[in-house]
C-alpha cells in the first residue's frame, strides 16, 4: 500500500498574535511552530495502515518555506518512509492554491491512499483534502474518526451534528482525519535518528494565482468586560434576574 | 444581475436551520446587489414538500432534485448537481454552511469550478470585483477580511450566525434532474445513526450548558443536563478534557477540534477557559460561567459569573430557571 500523507506546519495557538506591518500577515517572531495536529494523527493512520499491511510505503509532503522541512522531519521521526518539500516563500491562505501544488506532485505518485487533516487552526478552513481529491478525481471521505481497511476498499465513520455516518469508499481515496481516529506516536530516540537519514527531496511548489486573498487582519473585538455576580448559590437570583431583564434571554 | 444560491441542507428528509439560516443570508447579499435567491434542495422522494419553507426565509426560487440516490447525503452527486447549477445558472456568489455535510461538499463545489473558496465565514458582501468576507482564523484569535477574486465565489457560513428573518418571497419550484447517474458513486453512505434521543443539537439550541471536568464525571453532568431541561431549549455540550475522558462523546466536544456554537446564551460550567475551548465559543451573544476558582480564565470573557462549586450552584440555578420559566 503507497500512502501519501500532506502535513502542514501551524503556529501554537496559545501564542499572542501580532499583525505584521502590511496588515495582512501575522509576525512570526517568537511564535513556536510544530505539526498540525490533526497531521500527526494522519501521519499515524499511514504508518499504522503501512504495518497492518506488512508493507509498503508513507511518503509525507509539505508545502512552505524551507522550514516545513522540520515538520516533514518530525513526521519520518515517527515513521514515515520519506519526504517531498514544495517550496514556496510562504504557505499561502488560499487553500485552493495549496491544494492544486499538492495535486500537481501526487498525480503520477499511484497512490493508494493520500491522507490529510481535517483542518488546520491557522487558516481554519478545512478545504484542501477535498479539493485535492477532486483534482485527482478520485474518492474522497472527509472528517474521518474511524477506519477499516479490508479488500481494496474502506470504511469509514464520520462524526455530524448529533449523528454519525458511516460510509463505504473505493481506492485510491483521499480521507482528512478527525479526532477520534488515533493517538499520533512520539518519535523514538530511534527514530529521530533514522528520520536524518531518511531521503528528503525538494522542489519549487506550482501554486498558481490564488483566488483568494487576504485584504486585511484584526484582532476581534473585546467583548465589553463582564461582571462577577456573586459567590455560591446565593447569587442565582441575581444571574437570573441580569438574564432576565439585561441580557433578555430567559 | 448578480443572483446568489442558497444549499438547502437536509437530514432524514427535514430541512436544517441551517438552510433557513443560508437563505436568509443569501436574501441580504441578493437584496445589496439587486438579485435573486434560488436556493438548491435534493433530497429523497417528498423532499419537494420542504420547498414552501424556503420561500417563507426569501427563496425566489427553489430547484428541487428529487431522487432516491439522494435519502442519504451522496457526496460526489450532489457535488455534481452543485456545480453544474452554480455553473448554467451564472450565480455570483453560492452560499453553504459551515457544517459537517457543507465542510464536506463546498470543497468539491469549488474544486469543480475552479473558484475561490472561504470557510467560517461570519460576514461577506459583494464588491465590484470581489466577494469579501469576514473569517475567524488561528482559531477566531485574529479575524481576516479575505476577497475572492473569482466568479461564481463559493463561501460557507458559520453556523448560528446569522439571525434567522422571514421574508417571504414566491419559492417558485423548479424541478431538476440529477447530473450522470446519482447511484454510481465511489462514496457511499451506508448508515447514518442518529443521537440517542430526539435532543436538540448544539449547534441549533439557542442554550448551550456546556460542562467541563468541574463537573467530577459522567454521572456529575446530569446537573447540566437538568438545567437543560429547565431551560427546554438548550443543548449539553462539553470540553476536550472531558470527551476524550469519555464522559460525553465527541459530538458534543465545543473548541478548536471540535465543534463552533453561536447561542444566545452558553453556561460554562466547571470550565477553565483554555484558548482552545474559547475557540468554539467566544461569538456566543451571552456568556455566563461557573467555576469555584475565580481566577479562572474563563471568567475573562464571560459577562456574567458565578464563584462557586458547581454541585450547590447549578441545582439552585435549575429551579431558579424553571421558576422563571413558569412565570412567562
Ligand atoms: C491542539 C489542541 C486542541 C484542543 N482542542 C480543544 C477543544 O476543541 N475543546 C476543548 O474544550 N479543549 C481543547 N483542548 C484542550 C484545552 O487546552 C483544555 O485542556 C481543556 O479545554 C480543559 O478542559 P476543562 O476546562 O474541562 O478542564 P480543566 O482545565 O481541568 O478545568 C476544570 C475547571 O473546573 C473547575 N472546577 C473544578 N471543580 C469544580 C467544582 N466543584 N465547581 C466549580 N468548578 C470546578 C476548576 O477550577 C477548573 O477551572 C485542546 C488542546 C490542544 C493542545
Ligand atoms: N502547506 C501545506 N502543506 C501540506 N499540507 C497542507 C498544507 N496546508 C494544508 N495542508 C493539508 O490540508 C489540511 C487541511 O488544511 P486547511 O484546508 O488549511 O484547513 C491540513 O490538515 C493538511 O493535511
Amino acid at each position: 500500500m503507497k500512502i501519501a500523507v500532506c502535513v502542514k506546519r501551524v503556529p501554537d495557538m496559545d501564542a499572542r498574535f501580532r499583525i505584521s506591518a502590511d496588515g495582512t500577515s501575522l509576525d512570526e517572531a517568537g511564535l513556536k511552530f510544530d505539526i498540525n495536529e490533526p497531521d500527526a494523527w494522519a501521519v499515524e493512520a499511514g504508518l499504522q495502515l503501512k504495518e497492518k499491511a506488512g508493507q509498503g510505503e508513507v511518503v509525507v509532503l509539505s508545502l512552505g518555506p524551507p522550514a516545513v522541512q522540520e515538520t516533514i522531519r518530525k513526521a519520518l521521526s515517527m515513521g514515515a518512509d520519506r519526504g517531498i518539500h514544495l517550496a514556496a516563500d510562504r504557505i499561502p491562505f488560499d487553500g485552493f492554491s495549496i491544494a492544486r501544488a499538492l495535486a500537481a506532485e501526487l498525480k503520477d505518485g499511484a497512490y493508494d491512499l493520500i491522507l490529510f487533516g481535517k483542518m488546520s487552526p491557522d487558516s481554519s478552513n478545512g478545504i484542501v483534502g477535498a479539493i485535492v481529491a477532486e483534482l485527482l478525481d478520485c474518492a474522497c471521505v472527509t472528517a474521518v474518526s474511524g477506519l477499516e481497511m479490508a479488500d481494496g476498499k474502506g470504511t469509514a465513520k464520520r462524526e455530524l451534528e448529533g449523528a454519525q455516518e458511516f460510509v463505504e469508499f473505493t481506492l485510491p481515496a483521499v480521507l482528512t482525519v478527525d479526532e477520534g481516529l488515533n493517538t499520533a506516536r512520539y518519535p523514538s530516540l530511534k527514530g529521530i535518528m533514522a528520520a536524518k537519514k531518511k531521503p528528503l527531496e525538494s522542489r519549487p511548489a506550482q501554486l498558481g494565482e490564488p483566488m483568494v486573498t487576504i485584504e486585511s487582519l484584526a484582532m476581534p473585538p473585546d467583548r465589553p468586560p463582564g461582571k462577577i455576580v456573586g459567590e455560591g448559590a446565593a447569587a442565582v437570583p441575581e444571574l437570573v434576574r441580569l438574564l432576565q431583564n439585561e441580557a433578555k434571554v430567559l | 444581475m448578480p443572483n446568489i444560491l442558497a444549499f438547502a441542507e437536509q437530514r432524514s428528509g427535514e430541512l436544517r436551520k441551517v438552510a433557513l439560516e443560508n437563505v436568509t443570508a443569501a436574501r441580504a447579499l441578493a437584496d445589496a446587489a439587486g438579485g435573486e435567491v434560488h436556493a438548491l434542495l435534493v433530497g429523497g422522494a417528498g423532499i419537494a414538500a420542504r420547498a414552501e419553507q424556503l420561500g417563507k426565509y426569501g427563496a425566489d426560487v427553489v430547484l428541487v432534485c428529487e431522487h432516491d440516490a439522494f435519502k442519504d447525503y451522496n457526496p460526489e452527486a450532489t457535488a455534481a448537481l452543485a456545480a453544474e447549477r452554480i455553473k448554467s445558472g451564472g450565480y455570483r456568489v453560492a452560499v453553504f454552511a459551515t457544517s459537517a455535510q457543507g465542510r464536506d461538499l463546498m470543497p468539491r463545489v469549488a474544486a469543480r469550478l475552479g473558484v475561490g473558496i472561504v470557510t467560517d465565514v461570519t460576514e461577506a458582501r459583494i464588491d465590484a470585483d470581489a466577494v469579501v468576507v469576514q473569517h475567524p482564523i488561528n482559531i477566531g484569535k485574529v479575524i481576516a477580511t479575505a476577497s475572492i477574486v473569482s466568479t461564481p465565489a463559493v463561501i460557507g457560513l458559520r453556523p448560528g450566525n446569522t439571525t434567522l428573518a422571514e421574508h417571504a418571497r414566491a419559492g417558485k419550484v423548479e424541478a431538476i434532474q440529477p447530473v450522470g447517474d446519482p447511484a454510481a458513486a465511489r462514496v457511499k453512505v451506508k448508515e447514518m445513526k442518529v443521537g440517542a434521543s430526539a435532543k436538540l443539537d448544539i449547534g441549533d439550541a439557542p442554550v448551550v450548558i456546556a460542562g467541563g471536568r468541574g463537573l467530577k464525571s459522567a454521572e456529575g453532568f446530569k446537573l447540566a443536563e437538568d438545567l437543560a431541561d429547565a431551560f427546554g431549549n438548550a443543548a449539553v455540550g462539553a470540553t476536550r478534557a472531558v470527551c476524550d475522558d469519555g464522559w460525553r462523546p465527541h459530538s458534543e466536544q465545543i473548541g478548536q477540534t471540535g465543534r463552533v456554537v453561536s447561542p444566545d446564551l452558553y453556561i460554562a460550567v466547571g470550565i477553565s477557559g483554555a484558548i482552545q475551548h474559547l475557540a468554539g465559543m467566544r461569538t456566543s451573544r451571552t456568556i455566563v460561567a461557573i467555576n469555584k476558582d475565580k481566577e479562572a480564565p474563563i471568567f475573562k470573557i464571560a459577562d456574567y459569573g458565578i464563584v462557586g462549586d458547581v454541585a450547590e450552584v447549578l441545582p439552585a440555578l435549575t429551579a431558579a430557571v424553571r421558576e422563571a420559566r413558569k412565570s412567562h
